[in-house]
């Protein structure tokens, strides 16, 4: 079908557009997924689709692995050699918008009322990037493992609690069936550390910083709520409830799936597989509530204008182009993302109404939290993954959030408040 | 046989010698005296990797912010009367470091500092603070990293090569498969390792649970505090040793066999056989062999990027990973640059040092 | 070394099995690797905590190696490696000998100075001068068929002369040379030839193990270690190395069977030359003789 519709366009395309004596615009555009042969394939077509269906722009597609990526966008950004149109990973939008690598994004906002709120980049009111998708978290279980237990099965509106989370975890591991009642993916150092455990803090009621002013991280990562997370934190790895830091990459991969892990917080990226392994059996359930409320991170992959670009609205028109809730389908039906809006969740097998993983999208329209909207995020993430990791090995709570909290504040300064002092 | 003519050393060949160095003299300033200079000016300013602000001129701020230190030191705490307070295990009472270093406006000078080691005097608490414990802690991992992998490879590269060097069938192909790991990039073997020294289900544990019938318990080798700096180590010297057993091997080939027939008629044991005539005869390679192992080992960076990211508890911090961590992680190129400055000029003493013992001595 | 005496039997066998026990501990990560390049993802992390992580049992497929191919250019990445390697290495061999035979033999000003500034770059770890050489190389002009342009980024040579000046290449050779026989020089000089012939053909020939040893050492860097200044000078797929490649596999899900079939054939251009410089290893077993 796909493919049909993708020839006639670009029959069309070419019989009404090739005698076209104007000459077409190129467009630069980076894409992250380099390796990934389904986000490749679904990406050509938009731009194909794209190309035929006007005739001032053509774009021109480079990917680039994505452990890479941050680097690679950054000395382009050094050296002036950045393309017309990138895709971002959001929390680091803000940074990349401060920084002057990108420009405001003119799309109406019309278009994009119907949008996940993770899904939409703004930084000091205006809009820099909007995604196809968002990712959600969810923690992964067995309803028959649950039911054996005991342990009641968790809703949106009746999440476990904080003493309800650490009770299912001391019975789970008293069962000695398992090598761990809980695994958090912890030998993945990198984004994934304030991604996924973040928001664990914010519903302690911690922070990584002070939002109201963006201009310090104490008391938000160092107050009582926040040692309260630490304390916590710790206790998993203490209790053994959770593998630590040192966790070998084969366990986070099939640990669930093999039945060492009881639970495990993991991403939405993951669900078709474990639904695959475990059928009717498998339950994707809501983050705990530690107090202020149960929170997931937000914000994924998304487009945005570079600075450099001589041509914003060719490139704002190909964006445009690109969140039609058809390709936004098309990626969640491929790799398993909740798709940016309701409507094209309608369209896809897995989330719509009634769909295995509908749950999903109701997850992220409920819960999720998007990380500090501010530049100085791509010095907090660092930051953050070191205390966290760091608390799970044992470190005194209250000495780690303080030397973060120096750290942060001294970046701050450093940089004059990131602009927002004033 | 290799008497030197005095003669020609004082012919001058000034533009022979600049015709026949200067291609090489000028990409090595192009694109690394160049930079490094560039870098230097960095470390003396706030620039940014990328930002809107100016660069400003800030003079030795990064250097101190790296390096400050100082020395805190705690009397017991008193009561009103003077008498010393003691708590319910009738020890002595002290005000924590924290209160010194976080928002005391007495003592500025500690601000933001952490205690790095301490000690008692009688009954005061004397600490040593520092200002970037995470810093300082890099440092000391890397000087050790430093000692102790620069004779343990060397030696066992010099015990690969003698082992190497005997008359049997089949060296070649021993040769190369000590020498695989080597081929392979450090970063893949990395990654390897990392399923070799997992805690739970590790292919190390498995192996030496194995050889001792079970008797052996499991280590969780990246994951402790104490053994990951050295499961680091163990993993490098396995890496690289192959290469130093290589120059090793040339430098054994340079000793004239009649030494060894000669110390053989004077019925001379193996080992006086290596400690007099082997050993002074590699003293050249040893040389090259230990500078190479120093300046691969300063550089300690994808090993640890790789399995630990400087973990668990800082334990397997590194000076190299520092500087990437700030410059390019964090952002912060002058800081990172400040980083880079100290290690060239720690191991540039260092490397004097080294060549002015070996001169002494020959 | 104990050359007179004929060893036992039992000697030999001894010898043998201390050989061949030191053979299991370099080789078992290396048969790990290729073992599991054989093997599907599931049962590769299974098997990772037993003996059967060295054993080709199971389901055992090229599969690996088939989906490597078409999940990234791998042959583009190697061979983008290999030219950037090789021509790198030779450059560095031609120049670096050349600029060792001057500062061993010619007495000019400046020379010592200027031996101990290129000793000290030894020293700096590339990681820490990346960034200001990017600033460098992206100011750079050059001469093209396309005519005068600026900027390096983006192709071939910015991957190759940055690498070529080398410290450790220069003081390898120095360290060599200045153990050679003088007299052979002198011999040369007397009989009308330049410094160039000199050099050309009274050293190089009888300079084939340090050569070896530069070279295997130098590809080492280029070849196994590109992973920063590529990443940072290179924007498009067309002139990715081989480390760059690796990262292709490194999805949200790794795809570890795939990285292991990866892994394994990036080994080999480095095998093979290694393997034809085994040559001039032994060569240098005979003719560093000359030293003592």
């Amino acid at each position: 079908m796909k493919r049909t519709v993708f020839l006639c366009g670009a029959i069309l395309s070419a019989g009404l557009f090739a005698g076209n004596a104007m000459a077409q615009t190129e467009l630069s555009m980076w894409y992250h997924g380099a390796g990934n042969k389904v986000e490749r394939s679904i990406i050509v077509g938009i731009i194909n689709d794209f190309n035929a269906s006007q005739s001032d722009y053509t774009v021109k597609l480079e990917e680039f692995p994505q452990a890479a990526y941050n680097d690679s966008v950054t000395a382009a950004a050094l050296s002036k050699k950045l393309p017309d149109i990138l895709d971002m990973d959001g929390p680091n939008m803000p940074n990349w918008a401060w920084s002057g690598y990108l420009q405001p994004l003119d799309i109406p906002e019309s278009k994009l009322a119907n949008f996940l709120p993770g899904a939409i980049g703004k930084w000091k009111g205006k809009l820099y990037s909007v995604g196809l998708w968002d990712a959600a978290l969810a923690m992964f279980a067995r309803k028959s493992v649950l039911e054996e237990n005991g342990i009641r099965i968790p809703t949106l509106d009746k999440p476990w609690t904080k003493d309800e989370f650490d009770g299912i975890l001391a019975k789970l591991k008293a069962t000695g069936k398992y090598d761990y009642p809980l695994d958090l993916g912890m030998n993945d150092k990198g984004e994934w550390y304030p991604y996924a455990f973040s928001p664990f803090l914010e519903s302690f009621g911690g922070d990584l910083v002070d939002r109201s002013t963006y201009l310090t991280a104490e008391g938000a990562l160092n107050g009582d709520n926040a040692i309260a997370w630490g304390n916590w934190w710790q206790s998993l790895f203490q209790n053994k409830y959770a593998p630590g830091t040192s966790e070998s990459p084969s366990d986070q991969q099939t640990g669930f799936l093999d039945g060492k892990f009881a639970l495990q917080w993991n991403g939405n990226w993951n669900a078709v597989k474990a639904m695959d392994k475990f059928g009717d059996d498998m339950l994707f359930l809501p983050a705990p509530d530690f107090g202020h409320g149960p929170k997931i991170g937000a914000a994924s992959w998304q487009f945005g204008v570079t600075s450099e670009s001589k041509h914003p609205e060719g490139a704002a028109k190909f964006i445009e182009f690109a969140i039609q809730d058809k390709y936004l389908a098309q990626f969640s039906d491929a790799i398993g993302l909740i798709p940016a809006t309701s409507t094209a969740a309608a369209l896809t097998k897995n989330y719509a109404p009634g769909g295995p993983l509908a749950s999903f999208f109701d997850l992220s329209k409920a819960q999720a939290t998007l990380r500090p909207v501010t530049p100085g995020y791509t010095f907090i993430s660092p930051t953050f993954i070191k205390v966290a990791a760091d608390i799970a090995d044992g470190a005194d709570v209250t000495d780690t959030l303080d030397t973060a909290v120096d750290s942060i504040n001294a970046d701050i300064e450093k940089n004059d408040g990131y602009g927002f002092k004033n | 046989m290799s008497k030197r003519t005095r003669t020609t050393s004082l012919e001058r060949h000034d533009l022979t010698g600049w015709l026949m160095a200067g291609p090489m003299i000028f990409l090595i300033f192009m694109f690394l005296v160049l930079p490094f200079v560039l870098g230097f000016v960095f470390s003396f300013t706030n620039q940014r990797l990328v930002s809107p602000n100016p660069t400003q001129f800030v003079g030795m701020s990064n250097f101190e912010q790296l390096l400050g230190a100082g020395i805190l030191v705690r009397q017991p705490e008193t009561d009103a009367n003077g008498v010393l307070k003691r708590d319910a295990n009738g020890d002595l009472e002290y005000q924590s470091i924290r209160s010194y270093t976080r928002n005391n406006p007495d003592y500025p000078q500690y601000e933001g500092m952490k205690e790095f080691a301490g000690f008692d005097w009688g009954d005061a608490k004397i600490s040593f603070v520092v200002r970037d414990l995470v810093f300082v802690k890099a440092l000391l991992n890397t000087l050790a990293f430093v000692i102790v992998v620069a004779p343990v490879q060397g030696g066992l590269a010099l015990l690969l090569a003698l082992l190497i060097n005997q008359k049997l069938k089949g060296m070649n192909l021993f040769r190369t498969i000590y020498f695989m790991p080597v081929v392979m990039s450090i970063v893949v073997v990395a990654l390897l390792w990392r399923f070799i020294y997992a805690g739970d289900h590790g292919l190390l544990n498995s192996i030496l649970g194995f050889l001792s019938l079970g008797a052996f318990k499991p280590v969780d080798w990246l994951g402790n505090a104490h053994t990951a700096l050295w499961s680091i180590l163990g993993m490098s010297v396995w890496q690289g040793v192959g290469f130093h057993m290589v120059i090793w091997l040339s430098g054994l080939q340079t000793i004239p066999v009649s030494l060894y027939e000669a110390a053989e008629i004077e019925g001379a044991t193996n080992w006086q056989k290596f400690r007099f005539v082997t050993w002074p005869g590699l003293r050249n390679t040893a040389v090259l062999v230990l500078i190479v192992i120093t300046m691969q080992a300063f550089a300690l960076f994808a090993q640890v990027d790789v399995m630990t990211k400087g973990g668990p508890l800082d334990s397997t911090q590194s000076i190299v990973f520092q500087a990437v961590q700030r410059g390019y992680v964090k952002q912060d190129i002058a800081s990172g640059s400040a980083i880079s400055v100290i290690l060239f000029v720690l191991v540039l003493s260092i490397s004097l040092v080294q060549r002015y013992l070996t001169r002494e001595r020959t | 070394m104990a050359r007179n005496k004929t060893p036992s039997k039992l000697n030999i066998a001894l010898r043998y099995t201390v050989l061949v026990l030191v053979a299991l501990v370099f080789i078992f990560p290396v048969v790990f690797m290729l073992m599991s390049s054989f093997k599907p993802d599931d049962q590769l992390l299974r098997d990772v905590s037993s003996i059967r992580a060295f054993l080709p049992i199971g389901d055992i497929s090229l599969d690996n190696y088939f989906a490597a191919f078409e999940r990234a250019p791998v042959a583009t990445f190697i061979f983008n490696s290999v030219l950037v390697t090789v021509v790198t290495v030779g450059a560095a061999l031609f120049l670096g000998s050349m600029a060792a035979f001057s500062f061993a033999y010619l007495n000019w000003k400046g020379r010592d100075f200027i031996f101990s500034i290129i000793l000290a770059t030894l020293i700096i770890p590339f990681e820490t001068i990346a960034i200001p050489l990017l600033l460098e190389v992206n100011n750079l002009p050059w001469i093209s068929a396309q005519g005068f342009t600026i900027g390096w980024l983006n192709s071939y040579r910015v991957q190759i002369i940055p690498w070529i000046g080398d410290g450790l290449t220069i003081f390898l050779f120095v360290q060599y040379f200045k153990d050679l026989p003088r007299e052979l020089i002198d011999a040369a000089r007397v009989d009308g030839a330049t410094w160039f012939q000199v050099y050309w053909r009274v050293i190089v020939p009888i300079s084939g193990p340090v050569f070896a040893t530069a070279a295997i050492l130098k590809f080492l860097v280029m070849y196994s270690q590109q992973y920063l200044w590529p990443l940072l000078v290179t924007q498009s797929e067309q002139y990715r190395p081989v480390m760059v490649g690796l990262q292709y596999f490194f999805q949200l899900n790794v795809a570890w069977g795939e990285v292991m079939a990866y892994l394994s054939i990036i080994t080999v251009p480095v095998l093979v030359f290694y393997l034809i410089l085994q040559r001039a290893f032994i060569a240098s077993i005979a003719s560093t003789g000359i030293k003592g």
